[in-house]
């Protein structure tokens, strides 16, 4: 039988790769494989998973260096010869082995207003918001983030700048901007600008690229930054 | 009440006024490019025509002296620089230095006052001397 090499981070901030010989399937996917260690050979191993089919965004980690959803990345996809290494995520404190502390980035959700804010109460009649109205259709493009941490890790601005709200935040803020109900636009984009927010943003791309739901952050943020100098232009912000 | 001051609990002081500085600092360095593309284009046709035509010095010199247009062109092309480069400094010296604290601001502020100065100066120079 094919064995796969897998190294994986043992320990916290401090640690050292640990080297695992799994048998390697059809079909495997990198989850399977850190399930096989956790399971077969070494049960102290700490990971984090739920959905296993993408959906809830807990078992991101750095696959061959390159931060991606683990159920969802096929072995074949990733493996060199027959050598994977797994690592937490970046820029996110390890707690132990493959989980990180992700308080730091929820936190910057609330911070840059990720939530929405109502306009309306209960006794109003229902919102009426036609699907093909460009305020629908940009907010549509960016609202199936699962909140996965990955384009976070992969962020070139946030090792730089750790007080940075990072493309997951932004891109959140971008869709509640664009929702017609939400009453709090300028309190939001007030949130979202300077330094730590989207106007730290290089257009690296990573995030774009990396996303696994292929949403595309920079492009909310660049959306942000436009809707933020267009509010301090109009005396708004 | 909507639970927008529950948001800005979480935000230190002063923020609002800090995300305006900060948003005005962008517009600022985002026009001032819009019109460096536009010097610079200028700038190279004018350095490539005096190298192309084998003009002197003081050829040159008989071209920019006494010459509002000139002046006023390479006057604009300073602001544009005083105002761009400083806030690019700026960021870089934020993001590779992690140099955040008000130092940074009255720095920055100096570099841009004597680009602009030294800028204007030497376009000063060409105009009067």
């Amino acid at each position: 039988m094919d064995m796969l090499q897998v190294s994986v981070w043992r320990g916290g901030a401090s640690g050292a790769y640990r080297i695992y010989e799994v048998p390697r399937q059809e079909s495997q996917s990198v989850l399977d494989v850190v399930t096989y260690i956790q399971r077969n050979i070494d049960p102290t191993l700490s990971y984090r998973f739920a959905c296993r089919v993408g959906m809830c965004g807990a078992c991101a980690m750095t696959v061959n260096g390159v931060a991606r959803w683990t159920c969802r990345t096929h072995v074949s996809k990733v493996v060199k010869g027959n050598a994977i290494e797994i690592a937490p995520l970046a820029n996110l404190p390890v707690v132990k082995d493959l989980v990180t502390d992700m308080r730091g980035f929820f936190d910057k959700w609330a911070r840059a207003l990720g939530r929405f804010i109502p306009s309306a109460t209960r006794k109003d009649d229902f919102a009426r918001v036609a699907s093909d109205s460009p305020e629908r259709v940009a907010a549509n493009a960016g609202i199936e983030c699962i909140g996965c941490g990955v384009c976070y890790a992969s962020c070139d601005v946030v090792s730089w700048n750790p007080d940075y709200l990072g493309p997951a935040a932004l891109n959140r803020a971008w869709t509640l901007v664009n929702d017609v109900r939400d009453g709090a636009r300028r309190e939001r984009l007030a949130a979202v600008a300077g330094d730590a927010g989207c106007h730290a943003c290089h257009t690296h791309l990573s995030c774009s690229e990396r996303c696994p739901k292929n949403i595309a952050p920079t492009a909310s943020i660049a959306g942000l930054k436009r809707a933020v100098a267009i509010a301090a232009l109009k005396g708004e912000l | 009440m909507n639970g927008v001051e529950q948001g800005f609990a979480a935000k230190p002081m002063g923020a609002d006024a800090r995300a305006k500085i900060e948003t005005w600092l962008w517009i600022a360095q985002r026009a001032s490019a819009a019109l460096l593309a536009l010097c610079v284009l200028v700038h190279l046709a004018t350095i490539i025509y005096a190298v192309r035509h084998g003009l002197s010095g003081a050829a040159i010199l008989g071209r920019t002296r006494g010459n509002d247009a000139w002046l006023a062109f390479y006057s604009l092309y300073v602001f544009a620089i005083a105002v761009h480069a400083p806030i690019g400094l700026r960021t870089l010296c934020q993001e590779w230095l992690g140099w955040r604290d008000a130092s940074l601001n009255w720095v920055i502020g100096a570099i841009a006052l004597a680009l602009f100065i030294f800028g204007l100066r030497a376009g000063w120079a060409v105009f009067a001397s």
